[in-house]
Order: structure tokens, then C-alpha cells, then sequence
């Protein structure tokens, strides 16, 4: 049976700026990371490719392939500039 | 180890507690905020950082400057929040017996720091606009 997730999704910097909050939890049937960027990319319309992003899950950076699983907490990373 | 601050670094006990009985060396970079990117004048910054994913991620840089030069240890602090001209935006503190390798790993760390650690900076301007710096 197909079953929706509960993950819980953190904003930074230009990205959190788009949304308009810093962190939500979402409903959601994407089965990897990368699904679930571009299913809220679609329903927000953020202007970031992919590509020019990194993903964490549960505080460590992961492939956008990595399955996600209920309770997960995911972070999209815009391109960083510290230092 | 590593830490997010949001008060001033130059005040942060980790200056002074920075080291150990077999150091011969301690290599330290301040990264400081100028006035002028790019070719504009800017008034100040503002640092915002992902804290655990940045914790986990310096544990790694640090993993791998341990295992690549001869040191001892290795701090880092870095600012979030509001930032003047000449404030410290970063300190990095690498302990070794010798000067050759506390300076190549303090090296190592803020370039690899710079590449990977979950932290973005938001330039604001003396015409009043303002940007998030390698924004997409």
C-alpha cells in the first residue's frame, strides 16, 4: 500500500527567502530526496536547479538518490559561501 | 572541533585556551569582513548557518587534516548573525610540534571550509540593496 511520509524540511539563506519560513512539515509520497525537491520546487516555484543544490538528511549531506523514510528531517543547501 | 557563535570571536575563550604541552606551533587564520566585493561598497554582512549539519561536516575536515598533516588539534569558530567592518567572521586554531604542518592543515581547513560547510553570507550594501553571495 502506498503510503504518505512525514518529513519534516528545513530552509536556509536565499532558499528560506523564497518560502517564506525556515522549516514545515510536509505530506509526502516522494520516495528520495531529489523527488521531494522537485515536488516542492513545483509547488512553491523555486528558481534553484537542482543542481546547483546539496541535500542533508538528518544532519548529514547525502545523495539526492537517498530514500527517505517517515520522520526524516531534510534540508535542501543553497551554494555556500562562508569563511 | 567547531562552533557557530553569534558573539564576537575575538572574545571566544577558545583563543586562549587553544593548547597543549607537545605544540611547538599554533597556526591561526581570522577571516575579517572587508568593505569592498567586487568592486562594492558594502556596510555589513550577515552569516547564517545550519549548525548540526556544519558540526558533522567539520568533523570530517577535521578528521581529514588529522590524518593528512602532523598536528595535534585542530578549533574553529565560526559567526552567524550580524557582522560589522573588520569583525572577525572566522577563526581557525591548528596546534602541531612544528610550524610546517599547523601552517599547511590551517590551510587545508579554511579552504575546505569555505567549499563545504553549511553557512551562507548576505551582503548588505551602502545603497541600501543587498545579496546572498553565490545565490543560484
Amino acid at each position: 500500500m502506498f503510503m504518505m511520509m512525514r518529513i519534516e524540511v528545513t530552509y536556509y539563506a536565499m532558499l528560506k527567502e523564497q518560502r517564506g519560513c525556515a522549516a514545515e512539515i510536509i505530506q509526502t509520497g516522494a520516495r528520495n530526496a531529489g523527488a521531494l525537491y522537485e515536488e516542492l520546487a513545483n509547488t512553491y516555484g523555486f528558481r534553484f536547479p537542482k543542481e546547483r543544490l546539496k541535500v542533508a538528511r538528518n544532519d548529514a549531506f547525502v545523495d539526492w538518490s537517498t530514500p527517505l523514510e517517515d520522520g526524516d528531517r531534510v534540508a535542501f543547501i543553497p551554494p555556500v559561501a562562508g569563511g | 572541533m567547531f562552533t557557530l557563535s553569534d558573539c564576537s570571536i575575538t572574545a571566544h575563550p577558545w583563543l586562549q585556551e587553544c593548547a597543549h604541552e607537545h605544540a611547538g606551533a599554533l597556526a591561526t587564520f581570522e577571516g575579517r569582513v572587508r568593505s569592498l566585493n567586487q568592486g562594492r561598497a558594502v556596510t555589513r554582512l550577515e552569516y547564517e548557518g545550519a549548525e548540526a549539519l556544519a558540526k558533522n561536516e567539520f568533523a570530517k575536515i577535521e578528521k581529514e587534516a588529522l590524518s593528512h598533516f602532523d598536528i595535534i588539534e585542530v578549533r574553529c569558530i565560526h559567526r552567524v548573525g550580524l557582522l560589522e567592518i573588520g569583525d572577525t567572521a572566522v577563526w581557525i586554531g591548528v596546534l602541531a610540534a612544528h610550524r610546517g604542518p599547523a601552517f599547511d592543515a590551517c590551510r587545508y581547513v579554511i579552504d575546505e571550509l569555505k567549499k563545504r560547510l553549511p553557512i551562507w553570507k548576505k551582503e548588505h550594501y551602502t545603497d541600501g540593496d543587498s545579496g546572498w553571495i553565490n545565490a543560484p
